[in-house]
């Protein structure tokens, strides 16, 4: 009883169940300039239905949303200028409220709160990776992302993994789902040092986020017509603490007849992921095994440069890459690939309901990719970034 | 059989005392359930055909009701271990009551097993989808995540504790520097999450950096847990000597595992104070055991690793050699590595080929 009810309440997160479904339908209480330019903006509505518009790029005025970006750190303002130069280019009626947030550059950064702010005001948010040092400027033990976060209550980090064609990796036909748990888990900061010399380090597990992120990759399994769930845990170790994620998790699958569910130990499923990652459907895990596992399976399609993610609140949604590294060496030699980043735009537009814009860079971008006259080096090319960029605009265009 | 086996070895352990010039070293061996018996057959007769100056006492440890009641593992067993000091275990049946758990924890805590060391080979003539991996992953092995400390503070709030002591973490680094430098390593990385956990992992690393100084001809380097795993299963000739706390390094190396071929080839020893134990990691296989189809190779791999443990190198590389090659040559392959050769034609393969190199 307690389950169903804490499903119904559950139901209630909008935004994130819109983002749970292909077709982005508002409700009235949703985002009011994406509401705006799905009903009253002809073009927007033609892009939407994916009619061939002759009038597509022209200058007609529309309903313009606007998003919070944060650009990141390492190479990411940089791919941040490739993703606004595509948006440009193809007349996406998009603004950006640009956000300085950065942890190694403290000095110039935004505060957390004003940040949480735009974000929770603009519902939808671009995001590039964030280096945290291990030590903080002011001693404290969260990081910065940890807080934006906790702060936004961003619960769930949706990452699509799926092999791009043209893309040289070892392993092919991958396509899964990694769903991970991001407000608790390993990632409390809370830690102490007893005595010295002994340090302890707090995991906390509650049942009802556990139940949350089990009910919403549920929900994504109904809405993409997906089949099996599998829950990664350790429960054979952490019997209390993963434990509860993994009951939590086979009792919302109560609720879903249709959907197969499985438990899967994390070490194995490191081990089937590198020999056999095509046996995957949706996998949906707590913080610390998401962060692996989602590395682990970008490493499996190509690296941190091709791999997107969203992360979800009740309210607002912050597209990132799927793998966060800031590839500090590359930074200012215009070499790092944008995909991922592009991946994130067009997500995010799919999200407001610009369908037509969002499937155009992501069509373009996959045309690129299988061409393959223009890759980065990560990809095996020898290709800039702007190279890259501009081959795509092209390609839309 | 069985006796006569071991007469032979006796005869052939006391042959080399004298020319050796050392006393044949007794070792535990609990062959374990399942394919156990028949893969640690198969480990006895390579090391009698290698002439390896070690003398097996076998050891069973099924449970047995002790006087007070309680399912206990033979105190025979416990002596063995303790005055052998060095062990080789094969596959145990996953406990359905306690015993064999229990022999696992007090085994750990008879030898203080601080560190497990997993070495990853891609083995020639198995292809995988990954070659020339050759990683070794060290595993602190008594703390961290698995400390086993975890309460319900009120329904529904799980509190586990990752615990991460100076102790231990200084000494399972200093023992991977160790291990570098004795099997010709050339670096050592830190896997760590410290950006996360800035304290309880950033204890972990300055313990590596500590250990790193008194090491300066192996080269030390830092990474991020998500790195590794991102890097390994794109490129994993990034990487020689790995050493972690105990979540990451149960992740790590059976990922490592999976890269060469699964837990079936690859090799693991756990170093302690008082002692140390080698083992295969893989199942018990019942639906193989008996049938003379298993593969030996993680346990005589392992048993390898003992060899090298207690610094018999010559047998150890002999033995090594041959077992590689053999499966290169893929005339006398298992099942599990699409071949159709039995467990004692394997054998009896690599023992031809020991006795031809020594």
């Amino acid at each position: 009883m307690s389950i169903l009810k804490n499903g119904m309440k559950l139901l209630m997160n909008r935004s994130a169940q819109n983002a749970l479904g292909n077709k982005c339908l508002h409700t009235p209480s949703s985002l009011d300039a994406a509401k705006a330019v799905s009903i009253k903006s002809p073009i927007a509505r033609a892009f939407a239905s994916g009619e061939q518009n002759e009038d597509k790029f022209s200058n007609l005025p529309v309903e313009r949303i606007t998003c919070t970006l944060i650009p990141g750190d390492g190479v990411y303002p940089e791919l941040m200028n490739s993703v606004q130069t595509v948006l440009k280019a193809i007349g996406a009626p998009i603004d950006f409220e640009t956000i300085l947030f950065s942890e190694v550059q403290h000095s110039s950064s935004a505060k957390v709160e004003d940040v949480i702010k735009s974000i929770n005001r603009n519902r939808i948010c671009l995001m590039g990776a964030l280096m945290s040092p291990d030590v903080s400027y002011s001693g404290e033990l969260q990081n910065l992302h940890m807080k934006l976060r906790k702060g936004l209550d961003l619960y769930s980090n949706v990452v699509h993994v799926v092999s791009w064609p043209g893309v040289a990796s070892r392993h092919k036909n991958i396509d899964m789902v990694i769903i991970r748990e991001l407000t608790e888990g390993e990632y409390s900061a809370l830690e102490h040092e007893s005595v010295d010399g002994v340090v302890e380090c707090l995991k906390i597990v509650t049942a009802s986020k556990s139940q949350r992120i089990a009910k919403f990759a549920f929900d994504y399994a109904i809405r993409n017509n997906r089949e099996r769930v599998t829950c990664v845990h350790k429960a054979n170790i952490m019997k209390l603490g993963d434990g509860l994620f993994l009951k939590s998790c086979s009792d919302i699958k109560r609720l879903y007849p249709g959907v197969n569910f499985e438990a899967m130990i994390v070490d194995n499923c490191t081990m089937q992921m590198v020999s056999n990652p095509q046996q995957f459907d949706i996998l949906v895990m707590p913080n610390l095994y998401g962060n692996i596992i989602d590395n682990l399976a970008a490493g499996l399609v190509g690296g941190a440069g091709v791999v997107a993610s969203s992360s979800f609140s009740p309210e607002c949604a912050v597209f990132e890459p799927g793998a966060r590294h800031v590839f500090q060496t590359a930074v200012g030699k215009n070499i790092a690939n944008p995909t991922a980043m592009l991946m994130c735009a067009s997500k995010m537009l799919r999200h407001v309901n610009l369908q037509h814009y969002s499937e155009s860079i992501r069509n373009a971008i996959r045309e690129v990719l299988a061409a393959g006259k223009v890759r980065t080096r990560d990809l095996g090319g020898s290709s800039s970034t702007h190279e890259f960029t501009d081959a795509v605009i092209k390609a839309i265009v | 059989m069985a006796h006569r086996i071991f007469h032979k070895i006796n005869n052939v352990t006391q042959y080399l005392a004298r020319s050796y010039g050392v006393d044949a070293r007794k070792v535990t061996l609990i062959p374990g359930d399942g394919i156990g018996p028949e893969i640690s057959a198969a480990v006895q007769k390579i090391f009698e055909a290698a002439k390896t100056p070690i003398e097996w006492d076998v050891v069973d440890v099924t449970p047995v009701k002790a006087p007070d009641g309680t399912m206990k593992i033979p105190s025979k067993a416990i002596e063995s271990v303790n005055t052998n000091k060095i062990g080789l275990k094969g596959p145990l049946m996953t406990p359905v009551g306690k015993g064999h758990r229990s022999l696992n924890l007090a085994l750990r805590k008879e030898f203080n097993l601080y560190a497990n060391v997993r070495p990853c080979r891609s083995l020639e003539g198995y292809p995988t989808l990954y070659e020339n991996v050759d990683v070794v992953t060290i595993r602190e092995n008594t703390e961290g995540e698995y400390s086993g400390i975890e309460h319900e503070i009120v329904e529904g709030v799980v509190q586990s504790i990752k615990l991460i002591t100076e102790e231990a973490s200084t000494r399972v680094a200093e023992f991977a520097f160790k291990y570098a430098v004795e099997n010709k390593r050339s670096k050592v990385t830190a896997v760590h999450k410290a950006n996360i956990m800035r304290m309880s992992d950033g204890l972990f690393l300055r313990c590596c950096r500590m250990a790193s100084s008194k090491y300066p001809q192996i080269k030390f380097e830092e990474k991020y847990l998500d790195t590794v795993c991102l890097t390994m299963v794109q490129d994993p000739s990034h990487y020689d000597v790995l050493v972690m706390p105990n979540l990451y390094g149960d992740i790590l190396s059976d990922m490592c595992a999976g890269l060469v071929g699964g837990l079936g080839l690859t090799p693991s020893g756990n170093i302690g104070s008082n002692g140390a134990l080698f083992e295969s990691v893989h199942g018990t296989a019942p639906d193989i055991a008996g049938k003379d189809l298993a593969n030996p190779t993680a346990l005589l791999l392992s048993a390898v690793m003992m060899l090298r443990h207690m610094e018999l190198n010559s047998q150890a590389d002999i033995i090594q050699k041959a077992c590689f090659e053999t499966i290169k040559e893929g005339k006398y392959r298992t099942g599990d590595l699409g071949g159709k050769a039995k467990c004692s034609e394997f054998t009896d393969e690599i023992c031809r080929k020991v006795q031809e190199s020594s």
